[in-house]
């Protein structure tokens, strides 16, 4: 290869040297690639590893995104009738999604149901899925484990966070609740840490997102704080009855509470003196 | 009873002498009391109204009821540094830093909800046996005075902890008030000191909570009370019960220790609830702001019908002399008022309009069997299933979340339901309650199957019946007659003079429809079965 760090005559002199169209592509590649990884989004290390380094990552996830997204996506992520472009939502998106067995979705409903992963959806393979769809057009990337540690969030602060922005639609522990058309709001209760964060960067489906200027990273902390310490708290008043307020409060006040003090009522009655 | 001992004499003389007890409690403690377990359910929410004073009383000693602003520093970590009203602070402190008051508190809820449940079965009981007729028409209307009251202690008192549910239905109470034309917002200001939710409605709700409403609840109890000692307990239609006499037990000693069980059971359960059952937990709420609301807020079960009803209603608006101040939202007005209305009037007046249409004006101390007066049965079931309509669309987003159901189907179903349903559950429970008359009426004249068939000389098989114990003869003989006003025309053609106008003729129609008896028992039948008795009789069919 010829250097370039030569004085000016000798590159004119040399120009017409037959490996010179080569260096000047070469050159110009050169100038191209690193241009755009300046320039490029910049995700986490982690992903920009993924996204940029790993060209066999992005190939395999390429293989796997034919396997088993492309009927509805399109083969180049570009989105048909029956699904959307991915072009552009990023690692997170995808982790969410398929982490939560939600994508592939079995069914075109109103939304996908969180379901058990197929086999094929190991960490390695989702790791490879989203640097395929990363390296499409960006996105959201997936947060660090410290981004997400429940122990370093503070769960008063995310507490009313979470108040103010989620459970009017997944209900005040995050049991989940009804929207419109069939859509709902799902239960938090098996959403990972990783997930939570997710879901708040993305908005899948029915939910808004809460991007980084809207929620820091830190408040997402903290929201995962509370939701992870709340949900793993045992109740102190006895059995929860699914944590969704009054209606099965109710429920119970009549079946067990009226029925057995019926029954009691009979039992009482029953025993009669035998004067008459 | 005997001469009193030595050791009290002298003290039961004394107080005898001044009080005259000795003779008051000879008459009153040998009162005899029917025995029967639908008797017993008045009693659920008789006892829940003691167990409410009494742990109320507790919560008393800690709650702070007023809306100034803190920092929660109490033992429950996940709200702590939390900015919040010292009325829900307190409600914390109760629920996790005094010994005891988690479980005191779930007692006092549980309490109140079967305080009010104990309440509408014993008036579905009294209802649908007819136990509110003449004599009893006042104490009915206690006692729905005493259900309307309790609708109201129940909502001051779930709004005090200042949670963010119970701010949910304070909003929705304010908006309601607000939705009444013209002096709405003159009551708002009034009620809350200002703009909503303002600082003095907890105290306020307080008041109410602890001192009004238990007041004037417990003066009505006492006076309920008091007119059924005085009038006496009806009872059911068997064997040597007349209009005249009480068949029963008497109050000393043998229901005294009956009710004293049942208040002992009442405790039991709601104990047992209040340790195994979690309710209303106040901290996963956290604080209440009007910017904050909940998926899946509902009200107590007691308000559910209410709730339900909001859900149901279109978005009505009228705006009169197209200003904002002459807005009348009815999608507000009418859920909030018509439902109670209905069932509240309708509840009340009933006693007095199946007279109208009877002209019943005897007394009545022996109760109907619900299938003995169909009519008044199917009004009934009917009524009840316009209220549970109501009632289950109150928690239609829990019922769309958990069990897959589009939102909006069942804001549809419920808007069909709450008309097609009444008038199908009238149909049903008409036919069911002259099956269950015909069900009688062949038992009282060809007797119970014994399940024996026997077979005769000639060949053919027959299926011995055997006539029905004495009770229970005695039981479905009780049935009485539904009088039917006079109204056919004489021998000139001329109705009586009640009968004439339009309203008249519709009385007169109604009556007919709802007094006339379309399975009458045959008696002579049953009596003639009965002479030829030997243990079993023979019937062909």
């Amino acid at each position: 290869m010829i250097g370039t760090g030569r004085s000016v005559k000798p590159i004119t002199a040399r120009r017409r040297h037959p490996l010179a169209r080569f260096a000047v592509v070469a050159l110009a590649l050169g100038l191209l690639g690193g241009g755009y990884a300046l320039a490029a989004p910049n995700g986490s290390t982690a992903d920009a590893a993924v996204a940029s380094g790993k060209a066999d990552d992005v190939a395999k996830g390429k293989d796997l995104f034919v396997a088993h997204c492309a009927s509805c996506h399109g083969l180049n992520a570009e989105g048909t009738k029956s699904g959307p472009t991915l072009v552009g939502v990023g690692a997170a998106a995808v982790d969410f999604q398929v982490s939560s067995g939600r994508m592939p979705a079995a069914d075109p409903g109103a939304q996908a149901p969180r379901k058990p992963l197929d086999e094929w959806a190991t960490p390695e393979a989702i790791d490879q899925l989203a640097a395929y769809v990363q390296s499409l057009g960006g996105g959201p990337t997936r947060p660090t484990a410290e981004q997400v540690d429940p122990a370093k969030g503070d769960p008063a602060k995310g507490g009313e966070l979470f108040r103010a922005n989620c459970i009017q639609c997944h209900n005040f522990v995050g049991a989940g609740g009804a929207l419109t058309y069939g859509k709902y709001a799902p239960p938090l209760h098996e959403s990972s840490p990783t997930q939570i964060y997710e879901a708040m960067a993305t908005g899948p489906q029915a939910m808004p997102v809460f991007n980084d200027s809207v929620i820091t990273p830190e408040q997402k902390r903290d929201m995962i704080a509370y939701i992870t310490s709340v949900r793993g708290q045992v109740d102190p008043g006895g059995a929860g009855l699914g944590r969704i307020g009054p209606v099965t409060e109710g429920l119970v006040g009549w079946v067990v509470g009226i029925s057995l003090l019926v029954l009691a009522a009979i039992w009482i009655t029953a025993k009669k003196r035998q004067a008459h | 009873m005997d001469t009193p001992p030595k050791a009290i004499a002298g003290v039961s003389t004394f107080v005898d002498d001044r009080l005259g007890a000795g003779s008051f409690l000879k008459r009153n403690l040998r009162k005899m009391f029917p025995d029967h377990w639908s008797f017993l359910l008045g009693e659920i929410a008789l006892y829940s109204f003691v167990i409410l004073l009494l742990t109320g009383t507790f919560l008393t000693f800690w709650f702070r009821p007023t809306m100034g602003e803190v920092m929660y520093n109490g033992a429950y970590e996940p709200l702590k540094g939390v900015m919040m009203s010292e009325a829900y602070a307190s409600a914390l402190n109760i629920s996790f830093d005094v010994r005891g008051g988690l479980l005191i508190r779930q007692i006092h809820h549980w309490a109140a909800l079967l305080f009010i449940a104990g309440m509408v079965v014993h008036m579905l009981r009294v209802f649908f046996t007819g136990a509110y007729r003449k004599p009893r028409e006042l104490n009915w209307l206690i006692g729905i005075l005493l259900l309307s009251l309790a609708l109201f202690e129940g909502l001051t008192g779930y709004s005090l902890p200042d949670d963010l549910l119970s701010g949910a239905g304070l909003r929705i109470t304010q908006g309601v008030i607000l939705s009444i034309p013209l002096i709405g917002t003159y009551i708002q200001f009034f009620l809350f000191g200002g703009e909503y939710p303002g600082e003095d409605i907890i105290s306020r709700f307080f008041t109410l909570h602890i001192l009004l409403i238990p007041g004037i609840l417990l003066a009505l109890i006492t006076a309920h009370m008091i007119l059924m000692w005085v009038q006496k307990h009806t009872q059911m239609p068997g064997k040597g019960r007349t209009e005249r006499n009480v068949v029963g037990a008497p109050f000393y000693p043998a229901f005294m220790a009956k009710a004293g069980a049942y208040f002992l059971f009442t405790f039991g359960v709601l104990a047992l609830l209040g340790t195994f059952a979690q309710i209303n937990p106040i901290w996963l709420f956290g604080p209440y702001t009007p910017a904050d609301i909940s998926a899946g807020s509902q009200p107590d079960w007691y308000m559910g019908f209410l709730e339900g009803s909001l859900r149901l209603m279109p978005a009505w608006e009228i705006n009169l002399f197209g200003t904002s101040g002459g807005t009348i939202p009815l999608s507000v007005l009418i859920p909030a008022l018509l439902p109670l209305g209905l069932i509240m009037t309708g509840l009340a007046l009933y006693p007095f309009l199946e007279q109208w249409v009877t002209g019943d004006r005897r007394e009545h101390h022996i109760v109907d069997r619900p299938r003995n007066n169909p009519h008044r049965t199917s009004i009934g079931i009917s009524a009840m299933t316009f209220y549970g309509v109501l009632w289950l669309l109150g928690a239609n987003d829990e019922i769309s979340a958990n069990f897959h159901i589009g939102l909006y189907e069942t804001t549809i179903f419920g808007r069909v339901a709450v008309f097609l349903g009444p008038a199908i559950a009238y149909f049903v429970t008409y036919r069911i309650c002259l099956g269950l008359q015909r069900k009688d009426a062949e038992i009282v004249s060809h007797g119970v199957e014994s399940g024996v068939i026997k077979r005769m000389p000639n060949g053919e098989y027959i299926e011995v019946h055997t006539p029905p114990a004495d009770d229970i003869l005695a039981h479905m003989r009780g049935k009485k007659e539904i009088p039917v006003i006079e109204s056919a025309a004489d021998r000139e053609g001329i109705p009586p003079k009640g009968a004439r106008s339009l309203i008249g003729r519709l009385r007169a129609k109604m009556s007919k429809a709802y007094g006339t008896d379309r399975v009458p028992l045959e008696e002579g039948h049953g009596e003639e079965h009965v002479a030829v008795g030997a243990g079993e009789h023979k019937e062909g069919h």
